[in-house]
């Protein structure tokens, strides 16, 4: 699915990519502001620095390093059982060919650029409220250089998952037109590692009794990063769109409209669901709907029709407030904003329903693999990496800078200065 | 027991790229595939077992 040269007639395109682009970090902005409302008060200002920190950190070690493994511009292979397994990209450092490659070479490294700071984002809310800043910086930082331009080679820069279709006859290659695997499930997965990791919050799991219910501190927050992730993912996915699934401009506007059924049917079908279990609808969980929508869109708003997207949408919203519960009171998962749930099993719902309903033979067999690829390659790999660095840069704070709040440990003052922070129940 | 649910979860996958390899029926390497899956999720039930009785010890 490597970038290839505008068709005949379409010379408008890259400006139209770089449009939708320009607009992709609405969702960066989106999923921050989720993070930071769904963790404590006393951590926000410490979630939003962190949240800013690591974009940075991940467009710099993006484009230093990570961007020679995931692109097209060279690539090595080895032959087994009588077929090339293009598996790593051996472009220069620092973008050294990106002046020199095609317009749409270049969008595409842009679009990977974005795509890696939204991945560094999600393991970075599973971890709130007790995860340190150099902690996510060093993640951010590791999934930048080495792990997200691997998997982004293998299915975006002609690595051998986007030639399943032409090596083995599987439809049309491994899709994952906006990131619902190589963004979302690969930040789901090490959301998951961040959480075995750094253990859950002080007093979430007493030792007799349920778990502790810790509120997000600012449901306006969520809500309107709810808001802002809707224009992020309309860009990412209209952009992927053009971009690796080559796409012709006329299926922008149902791309558009499937992202925001794919969300308003999750919002839909987990409100009904939280209001039939508690008597009230949650605002946390449905903003978690809202954004498990759109993680299905990434896979599937371009190849399906509208009423698929709302389907596939309204099955993730139903399955998400499920899941969320039973991630906590069954599996004893920490999991503040819930990125388990809304990014690991949205992408991978959102892959497998891309491959139900896509029209090419094969196509479900290559989401399959890609699946089987995503779980059985990168959530090991992250778990490895993550493990040796945890030993390196702990990944926890100590119980005295997590007691007092992240702020105050590792900022030196309050997100709030001028409010009165209540008492945690927990710590009495 | 983590180790070893992780351990388990790349034999999956080599599994599923074997049906690609060694099958050129659609039918077995879906089978193939979807057994390989099914290893995976075994791995990854046997990780959060690991987890869950990690929690179980003495608790903050």
């Amino acid at each position: 699915m490597t970038p290839t040269a505008s068709p005949a007639g379409t010379d408008y395109l890259p400006m139209l990519i770089f449009a939708c682009l320009l607009l992709a970090p609405m969702a960066l902005a989106g999923l921050s502001l989720v993070n930071a409302g769904l963790g404590r008060s006393r951590s926000a200002a410490q979630a939003l620095l962190g949240s800013v920190a690591i974009v940075s950190v991940s467009f710099i070690a993006f484009a230093g390093l990570g961007a020679c493994f995931a692109g097209p511009g060279g690539a090595a292979a080895f032959n087994l059982a009588g077929r090339s397994w293009n598996w790593i990209g051996t472009g220069p450092v620092f973008l050294g060919h990106m002046t020199r490659s095609p317009l749409e070479e270049q969008l595409g490294v842009l679009f990977e650029c974005l795509a890696v700071a939204l991945a560094g984002l999600i393991p970075w809310g599973a971890g709130a409220d007790r995860m340190r800043l150099a902690a996510g910086w060093v993640t951010a930082a590791v999934l930048g250089v080495f792990v997200f331009p691997l998997l982004a080679h293998w299915v975006w820069g002609g690595g051998w998952l986007s030639q399943l279709g032409t090596s083995f006859g599987l439809g049309a290659g491994f899709l994952d037109g906006a990131g619902a695997g190589t963004v979302h499930v690969l930040g789901g997965a090490s959301a998951l590692v961040v959480v075995w990791l750094t253990g859950p919050r002080r007093g979430k799991f007493p030792k007799d009794g349920l778990a502790t219910a810790m509120p997000g501190h600012n449901a306006p927050y969520v809500l309107f990063g709810c808001v802002l992730a809707l224009v992020g993912w309309m860009a990412f996915n209209s952009a992927g769109a053009l971009l690796w699934l080559h796409a012709a401009p006329s299926v922008l506007a149902v791309t558009a409209v499937n992202t925001m059924l794919a969300a308003a049917g999750a919002l839909g079908a987990t409100l009904v669901v939280t209001w039939m279990r508690f008597g009230k609808p949650d605002a946390s969980l449905c903003a978690n709907g809202w954004l498990a929508g759109l993680v299905t869109s990434s896979a599937c708003a371009a190849l399906v029709p509208p009423a698929a997207a709302l389907f596939v949408g309204v099955v993730m919203g139903i399955a998400t407030p499920l899941l969320v519960e039973v991630m906590e009171l069954a599996l004893s998962i920490d999991d503040p904003s819930g990125a388990i749930t809304v990014h690991l099993a949205g992408g991978l719902w959102g892959l497998l329903a891309a491959g139900i309903f896509a029209p090419q033979q094969g196509q479900l067999l290559a989401q399959l693999v890609g699946i089987a690829t995503l779980l059985g390659v990168f959530l090991p790999l992250v778990y490895l990496v993550f493990k040796l660095l945890d030993r390196v840069v702990p990944f926890r704070v100590d119980p005295d800078g997590e007691r007092i709040g992240l702020d105050l440990h590792e900022l030196g003052g309050g997100a709030y200065p001028e409010f009165v922070i209540h008492r945690d129940e927990s710590y009495r | 027991m983590k180790y070893a649910g992780l351990l388990v979860m790349p034999s999956g996958f080599f599994l599923a790229i074997a049906a690609l390899v060694l099958f050129a029926d659609p039918g077995r390497r879906g089978a193939f595939v979807a057994c390989g899956l099914l290893v995976e999720g075994l791995g990854l039930a046997v990780a959060v077992r690991g987890h869950m009785l990690n929690r179980a010890g003495p608790r903050p």
